[in-house]
């Protein structure tokens, strides 16, 4: 069904503000895709794969120009089309499916309208037949309850469900390219297999010829069939998968499977083992919610329930659930930021107060919460000098050379040049951003840092860098954390033990030295066999376990 | 933890110490109204005619060399007429605009970092002052306490500071929500750092925007208010009041309405100008990706 697609010497362009000429984004970029094969495109951010995958439907983004080369999807060549050809293209002949399946549904109207929309448009067929292919789509991508999904609304349905009522819109025109945008991205792993399994079996099914886009090696290994490595808006390698992640050539794509294996970074020494009893943060039958507080004190909505954990000096600490289990919530109770409604928590022995407001200076300063978001977290009318210097200025009062000299020192600290300091957030890549949102909690000397999924925004290898670092400074500070994280590889990689979450409870505590020997909590293992491995194959063990 | 501790000073950012470069647009802007301010200031002691003088010649005078800009109608000298108002519209519009301006933004970065109570208690109190009609407000205000300079200026603020706070606070509270107000507030900083130096910052472009904004408001406020014989007193008159009194000229096309309603038009472009072209806005823009 689906039709070949014939890239060559593809080029886009950026004009430059102040007619400083042209910078290209993507250049001099050939590829092909027999009908009914997956490419899949991987690189980090800014690598031009999204820019790519759009130009297959002639479209560029507001800024960017297609300024050569050519497209053709079977007979058609998309770049000489006229602007009313190139729309009637859109939906039908290329259907896209876009990252953020929440942000693309119109929430007003029902799931069904949405999905219908595209052979409506195009005139494809009357209302009630495309309701019918519909519905057949639905039972395709195991959605549950076939017949009725599609009289809700896009909020009545859990994230994972929307993505693939995407894909059943993307798919309702039978479409002979379809461009999957980091489709499960956003989703947590065990939603994302469920997802994955249902794309790949349509994609089989209907022998669709399909691009996925994604800076996710292991997830890219069980979808595609040849794999295009891009950086710079240049290609690195392409290859056929398997050959790809068993013997790439090209560095880069070797630099990318190194970030994406897992691998157990050495923390240092850890008190607990040297014999100190008295742990630095424990955390004893702690509950917190939020909401009206009734007569038992007890919140309305109750996102904590009852955690216990002891942290010791030197030890790090993951923890791990899916979104909504709570994870979050423990980290803003401990930092002061939400008072717990039951429980309490010890630092160093002492009671630490709930709020900000009780807690002393050093109570504050010795405890430090590093964000997921650098882009949010960084103060963007700040410069980096001024951001680092605060806490500094705050918590110890340095001025003049005392505080640059010691500026200078985190930056070193963070592995960033000192020429960063003069410049502000907005200037720096999302990793620089997160080194400098480590930076400054480093700043304040703190004996105990919660960090919040600090790599989830980042690309694997820009995230197993900053990983590096985070290991490095505790073996080099003796510096606590408690990791929290949706990913279990990047848990296992820098945590002593792993605290297990679901429904704002502890399920399960896990050392490292028994990750691998079970049998662990069911939660624990779903988690474990739910994070995609970087092998051909592993998908399809799955559904036989899930058999 | 709730008040500021006081801490060593601020190091001077360094981008303040070369000259603060501008686009030719903000210059020309600055250039009118730095112009225009001059002029409210010197201007009337270089003249050579008074602009109550009503002289010898015709009414609605056309342009000449004695009357550069013609003559209203009285037969005064548009000149010195525009000259003299203004430091009327000048002076008491920007200076109100100012302070209704700052007022709100300080209000609403108070409202957005305090607790829930005070933000209740300070929106519902705008919302009162927003709910009285502001000629009526302004009618009462100059009934009780007379009309003078401050008194105008005072009216004028208290009208407009309603729209800037409410402006300023949807925007706070955004900002407020941010990660790095969080991350300042985990730090144990102070009320007023987190208004001044972590919320301020960020909502200063609009805020400044929304300023150039209000400002043609207020002239036309109080050109109103004039009209009503509740503004700026005859014989004396600000622009607005200029344009309302020659009305007369208006189907010849004269030099006397003509004149006012361009020193208006160039005073408000040239604040507009001069807001959109402030140094720091195009850094930040350009300082993203």
């Amino acid at each position: 069904m689906g039709a070949p697609v014939n890239v060559r010497g593809l080029r886009i362009v950026v004009d430059k503000a102040n007619g400083g000429g042209e910078q290209a984004i993507v250049d001099n970029l050939n590829f092909t895709i027999a009908p009914g094969e997956v490419l899949a495109l991987i690189g980090e951010s800014g690598s031009g794969k999204t820019t790519t995958a759009l130009a297959l439907m002639g479209y560029a983004r507001h800024g960017c120009r297609i300024a050569g080369g050519s497209v053709t999807i079977g007979d058609t060549d998309v770049l000489a089309l006229t602007e009313p050809q190139q729309r009637a293209l859109r939906g039908r002949t290329v259907a896209y499916i876009a990252q953020s399946a929440a942000a693309s549904f119109n929430p007003s109207r029902t799931i069904m309208d949405q999905v219908i929309e595209p052979a409506l448009i195009h005139k494809l067929m009357p209302r009630e037949q495309a309701e019918v292919k519909a519905v057949e789509l639905f039972r395709e991508l195991a959605l549950p309850d076939p017949d009725h999904i599609g009289s809700r609304y896009p909020h009545q349905v859990s994230g994972g469900q929307l993505q693939r009522l995407m894909a059943a819109m993307a798919l309702i025109s039978d479409p002979d390219l379809v461009i999957l945008d980091e489709p499960t991205t956003a989703l947590d792993v065990t939603t994302q297999i469920e997802v994955l399994r249902a794309f790949r079996r349509v994609v089989r099914e209907r022998r669709a010829t399909a691009v996925y886009v994604s800076h996710d090696l292991a997830v890219v290994a069980q979808m595609a069939d040849h794999i295009l490595v891009l950086r710079d808006g240049t290609m690195r390698e392409l290859g056929a998968t398997e050959q790809i992640i068993t013997a790439p050539v090209n560095d880069y794509t070797q630099c990318l499977l190194a970030a994406a294996r897992p691998r157990e970074r050495e923390g240092g020494q850890c008190s607990a083992q040297a014999g100190e009893s008295q742990p630095l943060l424990e955390v004893k039958n702690l509950s917190a919610g939020y909401g009206p507080v009734d007569k038992q004190g007890k919140p309305a909505i109750l996102i904590l329930e009852d955690i216990n954990l002891k942290l010791y000096r030197g030890q790090a600490i993951g923890v791990i659930g899916e979104s909504g289990s709570g994870k979050t919530t423990l980290a803003r109770a401990i930092a002061g930021l939400i008072a717990p409604s039951k429980g309490q928590m010890l630092f160093n022995g002492k009671a630490l107060p709930p709020t900000l407001a009780q807690r002393s200076k050093d109570e504050l300063r010795k405890v430090q919460i590093v964000f997921q978001m650098a882009d949010t977290a960084l103060n963007p009318s700040h410069s980096i000098e001024r951001i680092l210097a605060r806490p500094l200025q705050f918590y110890k009062g340095l001025t003049g050379a005392a505080l640059q000299k010691r500026i200078a020192e985190l930056l070193d600290l963070v592995k960033l040049p000192a020429s960063a300091a003069q410049r502000l957030p907005g200037g720096l890549s999302g990793g620089q951003k997160q080194r400098v949102n480590l930076a400054r909690a480093l700043a304040a000397e703190p004996d105990l840092i919660l960090c919040d999924e600090v790599t989830s925004a980042l690309d694997t290898v820009v995230g197993a860098a900053v990983l590096d670092l985070i290991a490095e400074l505790r073996r080099e500070l003796g510096l606590s954390y408690l990791f929290i994280s949706h990913d279990l590889h990047t848990v296992r990689s820098v945590c002593d033990e792993i605290v297990v979450m679901q429904h704002g409870r502890k399920l399960a505590q896990v050392a490292r030295a028994d990750y691998e020997r079970g049998p662990h909590h069911p939660y624990y293992e779903l988690l474990a066999r739910s994070v995609p491995e970087l092998r051909r194959g592993w998908l399809d063990e799955q559904v036989v376990v899930a058999a | 933890m709730s008040t500021l501790t006081p801490t060593a000073a601020e190091p001077a950012p360094r981008a303040r110490r070369r000259l603060p470069s501008m686009s030719w647009p903000g210059l020309l802007g600055l250039a009118v109204l730095l112009a225009w301010m001059l002029a409210a200031l010197v201007g009337p002691s270089l003249m050579g005619q008074d602009g109550s003088d009503m002289g010898t010649g015709d009414v609605f005078a056309r342009i000449s060399a004695q009357h550069w800009l013609g003559t209203d109608y009285l037969g005064r000298d548009m000149l010195a007429r525009v000259i003299e108002g203004a430091r009327y519209t000048v002076g008491v519009a920007l200076i109100a605009t100012l302070a209704a301006s700052s007022t709100g933004t300080v209000l609403a970065l108070l409202a957005a970092s305090s607790a829930p109570w005070l933000d209740g208690t300070l929106s519902r109190a705008i919302d009162t002052l927003t709910s009285i009609p502001s000629k009526m407000l302004a009618l009462i205000m100059v009934a009780a306490f007379g009309s003078s300079l401050p008194m105008l200026i005072l009216t004028a603020a208290i009208i407009y500071v309603p729209g800037a706070y409410r402006i300023a606070r949807s925007l706070a509270v955004n900002i407020n929500a941010m990660d790095y107000v969080v991350v300042a507030r985990t730090r144990g900083e102070g009320r007023l750092y987190i208004m001044l130096q972590e919320i301020l910052p960020n909502i200063i472009n609009p805020m400044l925007a929304d300023l150039g904004l209000r400002f043609v408001y207020v002239v036309l406020l109080l050109a109103s208010l004039s009209f009503l014989g509740l503004g700026v007193q005859p014989p004396a008159a600000d622009w607005g009041s200029l344009v309302r009194e020659n009305i007369g000229a208006l189907p010849t096309g004269g030099a006397a309405i003509i004149a006012p309603a361009l020193a208006i038009a160039s005073l408000t472009i040239a604040v507009n100008l001069l807001i959109d072209n402030l140094p720091g806005r195009a850094a930040r823009e350009g300082g993203v990706h």
